[in-house]
């Protein structure tokens, strides 16, 4: 199997806790850029600080028009969607709330699927809605990879479960086993 | 082939038949957004695919208003990020109240949220009256929205909180009636605007303006419309005007950028640099 190019992660409620365990299992020589998408609060501008201080990558909020860098965690900014054009720059928008959120995981999703098809790992972690689980099917339709954690290990099971009912996954595992998996998946 | 790439076939005969149809050009626009808006209005419209509001797009003229809005303007909220707003006012405006007679250009306003939020804030600093306001949008739906200023009452806590942390002195209710669903902006905050259509990726300069609001709408252009619309503001504005540009923009990859000396930084509002300021540099 081909290593993947990129990695795409969604999480709400609970999402930053999970955030924590799963970057703080990421090797610091995974060579890929990882974009989260963690429901947050318009005013929530210190989430990538937070993170930073798990993650043995350096973690980012994206910045409008720069190119997406390998072994970078770049963030979606607060109040706004962020998307991948396909020649892998950043986009913002700021567009209506999609299934309630801006930042909303389908609209990652989606636009990374497309800029990446099947080189990309999505992922769906904790939440209280079922935002993500369209993009998920459509990483899974254009041949990415999906990795659900399994509902019962998760804070609240909404999320997961509604990934797994609209998308379906390869891989559906506890938190603590995903950052395993990426690093298996993802190193060379 | 897959549904992606033949979407993006589909794309392109879109953007081409609203060239070609409609004289509007919308390759310049970046990609990911305007396919995902295009997908929503063809949902909105009850098309089967982008294909099918392609066909509606060539077959019935009369669309083309609702077209435009759908695939240009996006969401705004009253004071949206109210430290940007409360730096206009305590930092922007008394310089602004050294001239007598002041323009401002709100630059794609789409529903007018920020025109009104403007409007509010230069009345309660006692400038309205000699301030001017020019606020354009490409879409005549938005524009229409936007001088009737009616907005849903679901907002109108969180703008209310976002109207007291712009420093506002008095109560958000007393500008607007609120009915059951809907608030209706006061309409005497509207009486020194002028909305008109302006379409920044192909009209020029109409105006001489002491300060520039253009908000999350570049965003959506590619690096060369960015850098023309960034152009025209230069033209614009008054020696050493403001700009004020969303709070998350990127200007650095624009060579028109270099106009621009930042002002308050993290609010994102510039200064035209005067020409002594560019021989030094």
């Amino acid at each position: 199997m081909n290593v993947p190019a990129a990695i795409a992660i969604g999480c709400s409620a609970g999402g930053v806790d999970a955030l924590m365990t799963l970057l703080g299992g990421l090797h610091v020589r995974l060579p890929q850029p990882v974009l989260v998408c963690c429901h947050r609060s318009d005013t929530m501008d210190i989430l990538s600080d937070v993170l930073g201080r798990a993650s043995a990558l350096p973690v980012r909020d994206a910045i409008e028009r720069e190119p997406v860098q390998r072994s970078v965690v770049y963030l979606a900014p607060a109040g706004y969607h962020l998307l991948v054009e396909r020649d892998l720059q950043f986009a913002l928008s700021a567009d209506a709330r999609v299934n309630y959120a801006r930042p909303s995981i389908d609209v990652l999703f989606y636009s990374a699927a497309e800029a990446w098809r099947q080189a990309l790992v999505g992922v769906i972690l904790t939440g209280a809605n079922a935002d993500g689980a369209a993009g998920l099917r459509r990483i899974r339709q254009l041949g990415g990879i999906a990795v659900v954690q399994s509902p019962a290990d998760a804070e609240a099971t909404a999320m997961p479960q509604a990934a797994l009912d609209t998308a379906g996954a390869d891989y559906c595992l506890p938190l603590t086993e995903i950052a395993p998996l990426l690093n298996q998946l993802c190193l060379i | 082939m897959d549904v992606s790439e033949l979407e993006s076939i589909e794309m392109d005969l879109l953007v081409q038949a609203m060239q070609k149809r409609h004289g509007y050009d919308f390759s310049q626009y970046a990609p990911a957004s305007l396919k995902r808006r295009a997908h929503l209005l063809a949902n909105q419209l009850e098309c089967k695919s982008l294909t099918g509001l392609t066909e509606r797009m060539l077959h019935e003229p009369e669309l083309l208003s609702r077209l435009l809005e759908g695939l240009t303007v996006p969401m705004s909220d009253m004071f949206r990020d109210p430290a940007m707003f409360r730096a206009l006012r305590d930092q922007v405006f008394p310089l602004l109240a050294s001239y007598p007679h002041i323009n401002i250009w709100q630059a794609g306003c789409a529903h007018g949220q920020e025109v009104y939020s403007l409007a509010i804030l230069l009345e309660e600093a006692g400038l309205y009256e000699r301030t001017q306001i020019f606020a354009t949008d490409l879409s005549d739906r938005a524009l229409q929205r936007a001088s009737d200023g009616i907005y849903p009452a679901q907002e109108a806590q969180q703008w209310s909180r976002n109207y007291q942390a712009a420093g506002g002195k008095r109560s958000l209710a007393d500008y607007c009636s609120a009915g059951y669903k809907l608030l209706k902006l006061n309409q005497r905050l509207r009486r020194n605007v002028t909305f008109a259509v302006h379409n920044l990726a192909t009209d020029g300069v109409f105006c001489e303006a002491h300060l520039i609001l253009c908000r999350n709408v570049l965003i959506y252009f590619s690096n060369s419309l960015q850098n023309r619309a960034l152009s025209l503001f230069r033209d614009s504005l008054v020696r050493a005007g403001f700009l004020c540009l969303g709070v998350r923009e990127n200007m650095d990859l624009s060579p028109v950028a270099q106009a621009f000396v930042p002002f308050i930084d993290p609010e994102r509002i510039y200064r035209l640099a005067s020409h002594l300021d560019d021989l030094v540099e």
